[in-house]
């Protein structure tokens, strides 16, 4: 790259892993990050001159921490560290290479604690996600605002409470068992994957604003992955992110309106994407371990492999979800399993299925969506507009309001056409 | 004779690639292929899905089916072009060429083809 994009980018993809081992040194993320930023800066005035080192990881987490250390001796007065313009010019990468060898034993742990961290229990879902974007991904305040659309202040406070709220918590520095490594892992994923619905369900006007969220959630997934390369279910969650992402073009049309999965121009879904999710399910499934991810994900590839809406596998889909009830009883779970049983056996079976989940669901609302348009489908109009209302009502976005409308205004002219959820 | 000139690349920083900088990367890369291929050189392209798809099969009385690539390193082999070269001096010039257009550091390994069958899978 003739620019220094090119610094940009190493110093972002070397971020995990540098700040994870700096915060193992440090035992406090302030410090790791202050440390990284020194570390930063550094690069930014020897790499263009010396290109890259071999590892751009180990120099960075070598440089922090002699930064770091430095000043704690200068603050100290006793004999400072040879500087980084020096160490740069020489022998970086056999220092480079001792950082490594520090350091290679740890970065598995390092980058899971460092993500494990974000995942604090009690933080709420948008304050993990947050501190994820910011410390793993290194994101600005000013780009994790605009993801969740509020303004930069508000965004500044949250992630500086959730920060503290950290430093008050005990964070876990012993190298973990295979049980808790097996429990942090699980706590990651679902914050990634929180992350990616996050931009996800964000449909209507600001949905191109979101997509980074699904782009920085995959990033983390394939980082996971390499990471745990044996663990089918981190294979199903970068899958099943791959699929649903794969569908984001086809999903809304040029006046920024819902386009449902069986009206989507197929042509306009990302080949390479779903291409790369289905070759990671087939790796999965070898692995016999089903679970959660992996099974949305099969669910997700049938859709991928049907090349028209008509071809799609219904019945698998509704197996599927079967399955799924089974490792993840939820009420969401079942209504989505109603849409495909509506497909395979009819409306009356499906509409049977999801009756009893009104109570649960009754803020829900794809819940309304579904329940008229299969009443729709059943000729009960009344019914079914009263219930297409309450979706309307329940909307979060316009999108999804404009969407029940048209709905709506099919039932008034033509009555009963079948409308799924999911897109 | 034939080289396979293999793409050696951090597979961290092509993967934070956005699609934009994606696509002008691989747009750089087709003008120097499509000189090749005017000239006659170009053989076949290809490039890789990430390491986190590859399956590694180890061979042996029992073959052991492994997940993930050959090996775990810095840069992981990403893709390869295989051009039909006069000289290695030439494959050398043509591997120059590309490293020109291309947006990323790593390396291309400059391997000579023993045996070469086109094939029909994917065309």
């Amino acid at each position: 790259m003739n620019d220094l994009g090119w610094i940009d980018l190493a110093l972002r993809s070397a971020r995990p892993r540098a700040v994870g081992a700096l915060l193992r040194y440090f035992r406090d993320l302030d410090a790791a990050e202050e440390a990284f930023q020194e570390a930063c800066l550094s690069a930014l005035k020897t790499w263009p001159e010396n290109g890259p080192p071999r590892d751009p990881a180990a120099w960075l987490i070598f440089v922090g921490r002699n930064s770091a250390i430095d000043s704690l001796r200068r603050q100290s007065k006793q004999q400072a560290l040879p500087d980084e313009e020096q160490l740069s010019e020489d022998g970086t990468d056999a220092e480079a290479d001792l950082a490594e060898r520090l350091d290679g034993a740890h970065y598995r742990d390092d980058i899971l604690r460092l993500l494990f961290i974000c995942c604090h229990p009690e933080l709420p879902a948008t304050q993990q996600i947050a501190l994820a974007l910011r410390i793993v991904c290194g994101l600005t305040v000013k780009e994790i605002s605009r993801a969740f659309l509020v303004g930069d202040t508000a965004m500044e406070q949250r992630i500086t409470r959730a920060k503290s709220r950290i430093a008050a918590a005990e964070i876990p520095f012993e190298t973990p068992d295979a049980h808790d490594r097996a429990e942090r892992l699980a706590a990651v994923a679902a914050v990634i994957y929180l992350m990616f619905n996050e931009g996800y369900s964000a449909t209507g006007g600001d949905a191109h604003i979101r997509a980074p969220l699904c782009d920085e959630a995959i990033r983390l997934g394939r980082l996971l992955l390499r990471l745990f390369r044996d663990e089918p279910e981190i294979m199903g969650l970068l899958a099943l992110m791959l699929l649903q992402h794969a569908r984001t073009e086809a999903r809304l049309d040029a006046d920024g309106n819902i386009v449902l999965l069986e009206d989507q121009d197929r042509a306009r879904w990302n080949r390479p994407s779903i291409n790369e999710g289905l070759a990671l399910l087939d790796k999965a499934i070898r692995h016999q371990r089903p679970g959660p991810y992996q099974v949305q994900s099969a669910i997700a590839a049938l859709h991928a492999r049907a090349a028209r809406a008509a071809d799609t596998d219904w019945a698998q889909i509704e197996r599927l979800y079967a399955t799924l009830e089974r490792l993840q009883p939820s009420p969401v779970v079942t209504l989505n399993r109603a849409v495909a049983l509506s497909k395979v056996e009819g409306p009356e079976a499906a509409l049977a299925l999801i009756e009893p989940l009104g109570p649960q669901l009754a803020s829900y609302f794809h819940f309304f969506g579904v329940r008229g348009a299969l009443l729709m489908q059943l000729g009960r109009a009344d019914e079914a507009r009263a219930s297409l209302d309450r979706a309307i009502a329940l909307a979060r976005t316009a999108a999804e309001a404009a969407h029940i409308r048209l709905q709506i205004d099919r039932l008034l002219n033509r009555g009963g056409e079948p409308c799924p959820s999911a897109n | 004779m034939l080289y396979a000139l293999l793409c050696y690349d951090s597979e961290e920083v092509v993967g934070a690639w956005t699609k934009e900088q994606d696509d002008a990367a691989i747009a750089k890369l087709e003008v120097v292929q499509k000189e090749l291929a005017r000239q006659g050189k170009l053989g076949p392209v290809a490039r890789l899905m990430p390491t986190t798809a590859a399956t590694t099969l180890r061979k042996g009385k029992e073959t052991i089916v492994l997940d993930g690539p050959f090996a775990e390193t810095k840069e992981a082999l990403l893709g390869f072009f295989i051009v039909d070269c006069a000289s290695l001096d030439e494959a050398i010039a043509v591997a120059k060429d590309l490293g020109k257009a291309s947006s990323s550091n790593g390396c291309y390994e400059i391997r000579p083809l023993s045996l070469f069958r086109p094939g029909a899978a994917g065309s």
